[in-house]
């Protein structure tokens, strides 16, 4: 498995050889460079330490500092553990990994956080129907109907769906589809949308 | 340039000739029907362009056996063959969706001088 972190930069569209126009998310992948190495025998499993997206030295904590001069990377804004890392170059300390791992074609799968949406009702947070708008209803276009039985359980179960907070989930996308990889400017071009805001930070994986 | 436009940049047509609302066209579009491509025409008064970058569109309106049919095409798109500008039309506004509403010869639009 190859993954790196990315940020979203926004979507556009693009048209194939047919003219087909296909939805596109532009993602900033990487680089991003192995700030640590953990092992079975150090800390009780194998992990990758990937870091992405540089940041000033000033507004870096001195024991992070040191985490980074170990690994002889400049100091980096996200960190993140990946497990089962395998990729072609070897992936030693300081170690920098680029979108070149991934080619046109391929599927991926990208994980964000989706926007938050503040608490909503069932309606829009669980798609439920509502009530009828008329034959003499009122006050109940977006209700959430009945919550469960009467007597026998004379309680609301566990985990029935109502109004809540919906949104800022992490949300996995599978089989997302590479459009198009331009290594220069460290960009991945996937079809569709893609979790979360722009600027939003995103994971990419391939098995 | 923004990243976003970046990406979008190579598929930009420069070949697009200038046309705007109130313009009658004739579109060419490639239409392919199982392996084989050829040219469809579709004519009519140009209601409105919107968007901007990759993402433009035009909507181009006819009457068709006493019928509206409006198409909206992108304008980048390499479906279209060739887009002709038949005439210039005086228009006050950008959108003329009030087309629409209106039938025969109220529905005229008079030419640029």
């Amino acid at each position: 498995m190859s993954a790196l972190i990315g940020k979203k930069i926004g979507m556009t569209r693009l048209f194939d050889e047919q003219g087909n126009n296909i939805p596109v998310t532009i993602l900033e992948a990487g680089p991003c460079f192995v700030t640590q190495i953990k092992t079975k025998e150090n800390d009780g499993y194998d992990a990758v330490q990937l870091g992405f997206d540089p940041k000033r030295e000033k507004l870096v904590k001195k024991p992070q500092l040191g985490h980074f001069k170990k690994a002889k990377v400049s100091p980096l804004r996200i960190i993140r553990e990946f497990k089962n890392i395998e990729t072609d170059q070897a992936l030693n300390l300081g170690a920098e990994l680029k979108v070149d791992q991934f080619a046109e074609g391929e599927v991926v799968q990208v994980t964000g956080r989706s926007k938050g949406k503040g608490f909503q009702g069932g309606v829009k947070r669980h798609g439920f129907g509502g009530g009828p708008k008329s034959h003499g209803q009122s006050d109940r276009l977006r209700a959430p109907g009945s919550l469960g039985q009467s007597s026998y359980p004379s309680r609301v179960l566990k985990g029935t769906r109502m109004a809540g907070r919906m949104g800022n989930d992490r949300v996995t996308l599978k089989n997302v589809r590479v459009v198009k990889v331009d290594p220069e400017n460290n960009l991945l071009i996937v079809r569709g949308a893609i979790p979360g805001a722009n600027q939003g930070i995103v994971y990419i994986k391939k098995k | 340039m923004n990243k976003v436009d970046m990406v979008a940049q190579s598929q930009l047509r420069d070949d697009i000739p200038e046309f705007g609302a109130g313009d009658t066209v004739t579109v060419h579009v490639k239409v392919v029907e199982g392996d084989k491509e050829r040219i469809q025409l579709f004519q009519g008064v140009v209601l409105q362009r919107r968007g901007s970058g990759i993402n433009a569109t035009f909507t181009v309106r006819k009457v068709s056996n006493g019928v509206g049919v409006e198409r909206i095409f992108p304008l980048h798109s390499p479906r279209i063959a060739k887009i002709e500008r038949l005439r210039t039309g005086r228009v006050r506004r950008a959108k003329l969706f009030y087309l629409r509403n209106l039938r025969g010869k109220a529905a005229r639009i008079d030419e640029k001088r």
